[in-house]
């Protein structure tokens, strides 16, 4: 047997859940356990770990999901330069269905404007390549374990002079948020299970604000359901000896120091600026722009005219990504809003919160 | 955020290398990783590695849930 | 070197074109008396025995040419398949052409050949057909458009009309390896050993029956998947079903293929597998039979028909953790993730 199945064994899950269950017995008050990482959104929901955990240990999910977090008017500005005349939209499937102001690139596909889906950045190249009269603009969204392959991207455009592609840029970070979370009264939040993948880059050390400035508990945890259930142990552990800290239960791949590399190419072709979360409005510093060696690659620069943005009505995907709200607390959901008529982009992204949860958690009908 | 998938660096030519799981092979970009060496593990996201696998650290977390599994099976 | 030989307009235009196109490739590799006359319909012997059965589908998949196969082939198994499915004895098939000008004609020969051994593989006749070519960027290389005619003997009635409380649910296979290697050709992943598992189920289906199985209902998971057979089972027969997975087993490679687009493996298809509903009787029989057939050695339970659903949800999957979950309809294709 694949020794790799232990991840998702089920003795070993079991015996994490008895674990987690004796440790909870023993806290002071039940708390609240937030991830950040779309991926551990449908992680969790796919393995139904929510359904094993004890009353004390309430699990939600936080702004993790990168398409979730951008903002109607960067899939509205998309829209407008997807209609311009010789122009050829690259997108990651996960933004497909994600609704803007009218329409999203899936119905725009129908209507016309030429819309590729991409699984890697470098699919851009052969796209641009291969349509050499026409301008690609690659849709950038994702947080700092995408936004290096998209620096990387840009870079080897530029050494094979390739003219034809730009990116509208709409990455954003993680430990901005964190600290706008930390920092919100609003919220209940004891601890975290932090991305493990955007850990890979950015470094364990990143997060050392949570347990010094917030006193929060938190671990680097990967994605397998013994990976998730570890950091949820490590974290009562941690709150019922009162010692706030970030354990990285990842170290297979997460180091202290993260991918040097990675972290000086998104330097080169990055920096930080203000960004609109949906749901959490600006975050200071929170997104990537391109540093002016790049001006001839970013997209926004082109000048066109934008329709005001709207957001949808009665539409609770702020609540739901601030965590202070449940999928089936939004009165839209499972009824205007479902998969097959989404209304904000948590049911549309495979990976929003409401889609995780319309379908693979039990609903009552 | 985000799929990675564990595959294997089996040959390389400068910042290209070819990486396979489960007999499926597959062109990835090294930009992100030129130390990267073949015969390891690397992390793959969106065609670029992101990271070799630790070898010791991964040994030591299947040890890990190896006893768990163990634990569960004598509960 | 010779120039690569192209479809044009003349040879969907009924001339000499392609009248030559015709006879060196269709009547040369479907060899078969109904076929030679090239007469305006194919007349056959008369029915008896049983009940005929007609299906007709569509086939437009991109890449043409994958990992174990070929539109020919597929467009010859996808409708034998419907088919066998239904209970029928699949006999004779139509098969339209839908080309681009500009198409590779190899690319249409390979289409011929495969689906000719199709054909052979299946035990039925292609006994007409009809090209049609269409100017360059108002198709895609080749579409086929197949129809399908079988005879559901006499006493046989399966359908999910026969689905009943208790009843098992059989997968012949692991489902997926169709869909992996479309995928895996679409995304540039060397498929090492995965191939898709397209094929005729027909006489998997055969020996089943010849084997006294008392078979209720039987589908092919194609587009969908799983997922998509077993909520079309529930919303017709009201009934509820419950699948446990670790009772799915899925080829590795195919399995890789799907975590590395971020796919879900219970909505991929399979062209060459069957799921089945049997009371749990026969279910022993039913493995035994499908597990000496090169198509089915994999076969196994992989879950229940309970009581009717009403409010509760139609289709939930049991994981090795004890979570029942729901498996709902996709909306949509699924597409490729990265995050």
């Amino acid at each position: 047997m694949n020794t790799t199945d232990l991840y998702h064994d089920s003795r070993v899950v079991r015996s994490l859940v008895d674990q987690i269950h004796k440790a909870s017995r023993g806290l002071p008050r039940s708390i609240t356990i937030m991830e950040v990482c779309g991926t551990h959104t449908h992680a969790i929901a796919r393995a139904g770990l929510r359904h094993l955990m004890p009353e004390e240990i309430r699990l939600i999910s936080g702004p993790g999901c990168p398409v979730c977090v951008t903002p109607v008017s960067f899939l509205d500005r998309a829209l407008v330069l997807g209609r311009r005349p010789s122009t050829r939209l690259a997108t990651f499937g996960d933004l497909y269905r994600v609704p803007s102001s009218s329409l999203s690139l899936e119905t725009a596909h129908a209507e016309g404007i030429q819309v590729d889906i991409v699984y890697s950045p470098r699919d851009c190249m052969k796209l641009a390549r291969e349509n050499p009269d026409e301008l690609i603009i690659f849709l950038a969204v994702g947080f700092e374990t995408t936004a290096p392959t998209i620096a990387a991207l840009l870079v080897e455009a530029d050494q094979s002079n390739l003219s034809n592609l730009m990116i509208l840029p709409g990455n954003k970070i993680m430990p901005p948020p964190l600290r706008t979370l930390s920092e919100d009264p609003d919220l209940q939040v004891d601890g975290f299970l932090l991305p493990g993948h955007v850990s890979v880059v950015i470094g364990a050390a990143a997060y050392a604000f949570l347990p010094d400035e917030y006193e929060k508990f938190s671990a680097i945890v990967g994605f397998t359901p013994a990976d998730i259930l570890r950091g949820v142990l490590e974290i009562v552990k941690q709150v019922k000896d009162e010692t706030p800290c970030v354990r990285n239960l990842y170290e297979r791949v997460v180091s202290d120091g993260g991918n040097r590399n990675a972290l000086a190419l998104m330097d080169r072709v990055f920096h930080p600026c203000d960004a609109e979360w949906r749901g959490l409005g600006v975050i200071p510093g929170s997104g990537l722009t391109l540093r002016e060696p790049f001006a001839h690659r970013n997209a926004e620069r082109i000048d066109v005219d934008m329709p005001p943005a709207r957001e949808p009505a009665g539409c609770r995907c702020g609540d739901i990504l601030k965590g202070t709200l449940d999928p089936p607390g939004c009165p839209l959901f499972g009824k205007e809003c479902h998969p097959d008529n989404p209304v904000g982009a948590c049911m549309v992204s495979s990976e929003g919160s409401c889609s995780a949860w319309y379908r693979h958690e039990k609903r009552s009908l | 955020m985000c799929l990675a998938v564990p595959m294997k660096l089996i040959e390389r030519a400068d910042t290209e290398g070819v990486v396979e799981l489960n007999g499926v092979q597959r062109t990835v970009s090294l930009m992100l990783l030129p130390d990267a060496r073949v015969g390891n593990y690397l992390l793959i996201h969106a065609g670029y590695a992101l990271s070799e696998i630790d070898e010791t650290e991964a040994r030591e977390t299947l040890a890990l849930l190896g006893e768990l599994a163990a634990c569960a099976e004598e509960a | 070197m010779k120039p690569e030989r192209l479809i044009q307009l003349a040879h969907g235009a009924g001339g000499r074109a392609m009248q030559s196109l015709i006879r060196d490739l269709f009547l040369n590799h479907f060899q078969n008396p109904h076929l030679e006359p090239l007469s305006d319909a194919a007349v056959l012997s008369p029915i008896s025995g049983g009940r005929p059965a007609l299906t007709t589908d569509g086939f437009v998949v991109d890449p043409p040419i994958f990992p174990g196969g070929d539109l020919g082939h597929l467009s010859i198994c996808g409708t034998v398949n419907d088919l066998a499915v239904a209970g029928a004895r699949p006999r004779e098939i139509t098969w339209a052409l839908i080309l681009e000008e500009g198409c590779p004609i190899d690319l249409v020969e390979r289409c011929v050949i495969s689906a000719a051994k199709a054909a052979r593989e299946a035990g039925v006749s292609i006994v007409a057909g009809d090209t049609k070519v269409v100017p360059r960027g108002r198709g895609d290389r080749i579409f086929i458009v197949s129809a399908g005619l079988g005879i559901v003997p006499e006493g046989r009635d399966t359908g999910d009309h026969r689905l009943s409380t208790g009843d098992l649910l059989i997968l012949s296979g692991p489902p997926g390896d169709h869909a992996a290697a479309i995928m895996a050709a679409r995304h540039g992943l060397a498929p090492g050993s995965l191939v898709s598992d397209c094929a005729p189920v027909n006489g998997l289906v055969e020996a089943l029956f010849e084997d006294k199985v008392d078979v209720h209902t039987m589908h092919d998971p194609t587009r969908g998947g799983l997922t998509a057979v077993l909520n079309e089972m529930a919303f017709r027969s009201g009934l509820a079903l419950r699948i446990h997975e670790s009772d799915v087993s899925i080829n590795p490679a195919a399995s890789t293929v799907f975590e590395l687009l971020g796919l879900d493996f219970l909505s991929m298809a399979s062209e060459g597998r069957i799921l089945l509903a049997l009371p749990s009787s026969h279910a022993e029989r039913a493995i035994r039979c499908l597990r000496s057939h090169p198509l089915g050695r994999d076969a196994s339970v992989i879950g229940e028909v309970l009581g009717p659903h009403q409010d509760r949800a139609p289709v939930t999957i049991k994981n090795a953790y004890g979570v029942e979950r729901v498996l709902d309809l996709l909306s949509g294709s699924d597409l490729p993730r990265i995050c």
